[in-house]
């Protein structure tokens, strides 16, 4: 599904991404860790298009993207939610996710018929919010929602591109608990249908959701693999969990 | 039928009936002044498309109106009178230029795309100063309005109701572009560009798509002014006119379909008033001015209603 090899990326002497390799199979949930500035952000930058690596390739589907802008490689298929909140406040709920299917869907050089009025586009953006449980809130601008349910939103929005791989960063990010409890409950069930990169720094839910976690420590992979074995893992134990293995 | 569409159909029949009642009162010059409130309404519509919905604050709208004007004045110096052919090429060389422009200053942002949409247009304007075969920093005047067939533009009612007709077709005409889909991506460009482009939007190509129109329809705004004073100058691309314009847009109410009417009728109106009493006008418009932008946040058109997303 994803593969990228050898990804560096420097600012001045700080080597913030230095020779990563990484991988996502298909149908998986691969959650990246790391303390605080270990290089996540300008790792999950780089994937999603924002950031230019300084080397390295990144193949998606089999293609190579390492050049792609992020637009065109969100109409490929790669979509990101953002870790601070990041919708249109001033239009409707149901506008933000309609925009996201909108943007799937072909050019937009369509300018005379209402977009608001196109069924294919509202009804593919009310199934969506049916399914991260927002449906009730359609009509509500985005504004008005409360931090929680923006959270659900941003993800929503990213579903509305019909993506074949999610990038979610911190989707639990400001939550509270009983919030935090019903993300990871709707991330679990995303996880049936879609691969996932997930970057969270809560680790109840990386380890409830991920089937493979790889540890990011100064701009690089210490470690990859299964939940269980990167809990056992030394140099993970020292670097990130703060233990003296 | 909801509010703001009986608001429209109150303000366009009082425009209708506006004429026959000056003339009934023996006030024909307030058609005259109505009409150049509408062709530069216009050219404010024109302005609100990329300004209000597209974000992209530009300070050199009244480039167009200038090369609306000129082509227009051009053509009839070389004895051209046709008025499709005035007014196809002013709308044609008004969204090449803008075409051209845009290609440029969209790949900027902020104050730069403010500054750089400038200073092309005082290139434009000093283009217009130094060629003196076209009047030069004097202007020239226009040796023959645009001739239509059944439509003559030097009479002062006809010419009013082209204008009305006109005003309300472009209204509606970014009304139904500002709603479509081409729209929602403008919009979504502005509101957020990091979403937009995660989305996949690219950005670029609708903002200069929107720039083009833009610019087109303030040319046709250009060309009806040109027929309205029968006189074409510089001046009607100084960066005064440009700012006055984008004045039109904020005071009405910046990304809503009613502003920049309303904002162009309040401006233009209160500026009359204050000619009419004193000499020093400007002094009383200027606070007037600064004033409305502080209670009237989201301008004019806030007050009938909440703006739309």
């Amino acid at each position: 599904m994803l593969d990228v090899r050898g990804l560096t990326k420097s600012f001045g002497a700080l080597r913030a991404t230095d020779g990563i390799d990484f991988a996502v199979r298909e149908g998986e949930t691969h959650a990246v860790i790391g303390p605080n500035g270990a290089g996540k952000t300008t790792f999950i930058s780089q994937i999603a298009g924002n950031l230019l690596p300084d080397a390295g390739r990144i193949v998606f589907a089999g293609e190579d993207i390492t050049l792609l802008s992020a637009p065109r490689r969100a109409r490929k298929g790669l979509a990101r939610s953002f870790q601070i909140t990041s919708i249109y406040p001033e239009f409707s709920v149901l506008d933000n996710v309609a925009l996201a299917v909108q943007a799937r869907s072909g050019h937009s050089f369509r300018f005379w018929r209402p977009a608001r009025s196109e069924k294919m586009l509202r009804d593919g953006a009310r199934a969506i919010l049916d399914g991260v449980g927002l449906a009730a809130r359609a009509d509500v601008l985005a504004a008005n929602l409360s931090h929680g349910e923006q959270r659900q939103l941003e993800v929503a929005m990213a579903l509305g591109t019909q993506p074949r791989l999610l990038l979610l960063d911190e989707p639990m990010a400001g939550m509270g608990a009983e919030e935090s409890q019903r993300m990871i409950d709707f991330l679990g069930s995303l996880k049936q249908r879609h691969s996932i990169i997930l970057v969270e720094h809560d680790m109840d839910a990386v380890f409830r959701l991920a089937d493979r976690i790889s540890v990011l420590v100064y701009g690089r992979l210490i470690a990859t693999g299964t939940p269980e074995r990167i809990k056992l893992n030394v140099d993970v134990r020292k670097a990130y969990l703060g233990e003296e293995a | 039928m909801n509010a703001r569409l009986i608001g429209w159909i109150a303000g366009i029949a009082l425009l209708v009936a506006l004429p026959p009642v000056m003339q009934a009162i023996g006030q024909p010059y307030y058609v005259d002044l109505v009409r150049r409130i509408m062709i530069l309404a216009i050219a404010a519509v024109s302005l609100n498309l990329i300004l209000g919905y597209g974000g992209l604050v530009s300070f050199g709208h009244a480039a167009y109106l200038g090369i609306g004007g000129y082509t227009v004045g051009i053509l009839a110096f070389y004895g051209i009178t046709n008025g499709w052919a005035h007014f196809a090429v002013a709308i044609g060389a008004s969204a090449l230029v803008a075409l051209a422009i845009g290609a440029v200053c969209i790949r900027t942002s902020g104050i730069y795309f403010i500054m750089i949409t400038l200073a092309f247009t005082q290139m434009l304007y000093y283009l217009a100063v130094s060629v003196a075969e076209y009047g030069g920093d004097d202007g020239m005047r226009l040796r023959v309005r645009s001739r239509f067939p059944f439509i003559d533009l030097a009479d002062s009612l006809t010419s009013y109701y082209v204008a009305l007709a006109i005003m309300a077709l472009c209204v509606f005409l970014v009304y139904r572009i500002v709603n479509s889909r081409f729209g929602m991506a403008l919009r979504a460009a502005k509101s957020n560009e990091a979403r937009a482009r995660a989305l996949g939007f690219s950005p670029y190509p609708y903002r200069l798509a929107a720039f083009v129109i833009a610019g087109a329809m303030c040319g046709l705004a250009g060309a009806l002014y040109a027929n309205h004073t029968a006189y074409i100058a510089p001046g009607f691309m100084s960066w005064l006119q440009s700012g006055e314009l984008m004045f039109m847009v904020i005071l009405g109410g910046i990304a809503s379909t009613a502003g920049p009417v309303l904002g162009t009728f309040a401006l233009l109106l209160v500026e009359e008033v204050l000619k009419g009493w004193t000499e020093h006008w400007q002094v009383i418009l200027g606070p007037l001015l600064v004033l409305s932008v502080i209670f009237f946040r989201r301008g004019l058109a806030g007050i009938f209603y909440k703006p739309d997303a």
